[in-house]
């Protein structure tokens, strides 16, 4: 029985200020053409100079998937003729990587899954070509020499759900590390898996596949597993296959040929005689890897263990790193933390998305949040209340308290004021109190409720529920 | 080290997008084969455990800061450009490999 074997291979743009060889400015969005200079369009003469920053970042995604750094790092020229490199070769590296030996270990579908992570190292991103439908194709370099990092998995995917939970996971990683916006929309992050089957008994292969053109995760993964169905039904009907590179389309849900490799790929790979090698300094290193954050997966665990949370809230809360350090700034300022969790997750999220507003932006403060927290906590308002109170503390910059005393929010907990209620509530509703006493419980909520209307929700249900009970039974 | 052979000139012209006659190949072949000679020689010499050597003085660790400097006008860009609009420049349809 063959096996699915799937590898990975995902190119992030770096986030840094200017390129990998020049000082022209890696934005994404300007004007065609607005950013290149004399060394990214490759004129006679210009010469590149590397960036450190980007190498450093190259270095600390590295250590952080576990990575060995490489003691001695070399830049390549990687040749092929393409309009979307001006200079006829891409600086890239080859076999002297920054890092490479690392490890990612997943659990998917409950399972524990190890992928070895075969290198990270740095290269240039190349320019875009835009193909016109009359005939002709436009070129433009803003992109050409941006600092990419190109992350290699060795092939220990056996599934598409593994590829799929490896690159959230990936993400969640560039994310917390800062050095990849990720995204996937914009081409900041692009993965091209490679598939094939293989008989483990006999070590039989269908030839490998690339897949391109993938713009999200979930097309990464639907991908993958429409190229292993499609190899499992050649095998079936004896459909000739090759190796060759496939293109994704979305629309249709299916793998079309893009290009065959008839001959293997001569690339004339040799060192790039314009840039000296580089030797990281061991301190260096060790610098960048004291300075690494708590990873996700580490933070995940730990927001399990030490407060409590189902594995859901502390996958959600910990998906991006400002999320995650806003929810403990909660926890700290008002303990209880499913609750935090509740309020971060649900009724905060929703403003943010309503707003457009990132979470570092949020116009109620994680000690604003917390203070409303420990409103409901100490009987002041009830949680119903407090959603209505979010809001208003959204809209007004205020806190919680003087949203709750502005509005006269607080709940009545004076027993004689809600006596007289209760009083009302039952000569209000007779049959509820006949159905009560015939011994139907139920028939109690409509008396509740009868006092909650009255009250706009304010009276304290606790307080209701007892005055009620001691009525009826007494 | 083997002569290079007509094949070796046809693979090295394909790369190079040359598109040569087969006297010009010939031709080039003979000149190839006098520049391997060269290599030839240098083959004599014992390389084990010389390390591979991309520059001849020995440096490394040569960087630049992450600062944003000034690009050209997009006018000099395109100043050489046999054909361009509004800022790219503009070929024949080439095909997406």
């Amino acid at each position: 029985m063959y096996e699915p074997i799937v590898g990975v291979e995902v190119h992030a743009q770096l986030t840094t200020s200017s390129k990998m060889f020049c000082s022209c400015r890696a934005e994404f969005g300007a004007e065609p053409n607005t950013n290149v200079c004399p060394v990214c369009l490759g004129l006679p003469g210009s010469l590149p100079v590397t960036n450190r920053k980007a190498v450093e970042q190259v270095i600390r995604t590295g250590l952080a998937l576990g990575c060995e750094v490489g003691t001695l790092c070399r830049f390549y020229r990687k040749n092929y003729f393409y309009p979307d490199l001006a200079k006829n070769y891409q600086i890239s590296q080859y076999d002297e990587p920054l890092t490479f030996g690392g490890r990612m270990e997943l659990s998917v579908e409950g399972r524990p899954v190890s992928i070895r992570i075969r290198r990270a190292h740095l290269e240039e991103d190349t320019g875009k070509n835009i193909h016109l439908p009359n005939g002709r194709s436009l070129v433009e370099y803003n992109r050409c020499g941006v600092p990419l990092m190109e992350i290699v998995t060795e092939p220990d995917f056996r599934s598409a759900a593994e590829v799929r939970e490896y690159l959230l996971q990936l993400r969640r990683l560039l994310w917390y590390l800062g050095v990849s916006t990720a995204n996937m929309e914009e081409g900041a992050l692009r993965a091209e898996p490679t598939v094939n089957l293989r008989d483990p008994e006999t070590g039989e292969r269908t030839p490998k596949v690339e897949i391109k053109n993938l713009a999200s995760i979930r097309a990464v993964h639907d991908a993958v597993e429409y190229e292993i169905r499609r190899q499992y039904h050649c095998l079936e009907t004896g459909e000739p296959m090759q190796q060759e590179t496939r293109r994704w389309n979305e629309a249709q849900g299916i793998t079309t040929v893009m290009r065959t490799k008839e001959s293997a790929e001569d690339y004339m790979y040799f060192p790039e005689p314009d840039l000296v090698p580089i030797e990281p300094e061991p301190e260096w290193v060790e610098a960048i890897r004291a300075a690494l954050p708590e990873l996700p997966q580490a933070r995940q665990q730990r927001f399990v263990a030490e407060y409590g949370l189902p594995e859901y809230d502390a996958q959600v809360l910990t998906e991006d790193r400002a999320t995650a350090d806003y929810f403990e700034a909660v926890v700290q300022a008002c303990g209880e933390p499913k609750a935090c969790s509740n309020w971060v997750m649900g009724d905060l999220q929703r403003l943010l998305n309503e707003s457009g507003c990132s979470i570092t932006e949020s116009r109620v403060s994680p000690q604003q949040l917390a203070e409303l927290i420990g409103t409901i906590k100490d009987g002041t308002i009830s949680h119903n209340i407090a959603q209505a109170v979010l809001p208003k503390m959204w809209a007004t910059g205020h806190s919680a308290r003087e949203v709750i005393a502005a509005e006269n929010l607080a709940l009545i907990s004076d027993a004689t004021e809600i006596e007289k209620l209760v009083d009302e509530a039952i000569a209000a509703n007779p049959k509820a109190v006949a159905d009560y006493r015939g011994g139907k419980e139920k028939a109690l909520g409509a008396i509740v409720g009868h006092v909650m209307r009255q009250t706009k929700g304010q009276a304290n249900a606790a307080v209701v529920n007892e005055l009620i009970l001691a009525r009826l039974n007494g | 080290m083997p002569d290079v052979t007509l094949d070796d000139v046809r693979h090295v012209c394909r790369l190079a997008r040359l598109d040569l006659s087969t006297s010009e190949m010939e031709r080039v072949r003979g000149e190839l084969n006098r520049i391997m000679a060269h290599f030839h020689e240098l083959q004599a010499l014992d390389t084990e455990g010389v390390p591979t050597t991309s520059h001849a003085i020995p440096m490394s660790n040569v960087y630049r800061e992450d600062i944003p400097g000034v690009s050209l006008p997009v006018e000099k860009v395109i100043q050489n450009a046999p054909d361009s609009v509004e800022g790219f420049f503009r070929t024949s349809l080439f095909v997406e490999e």
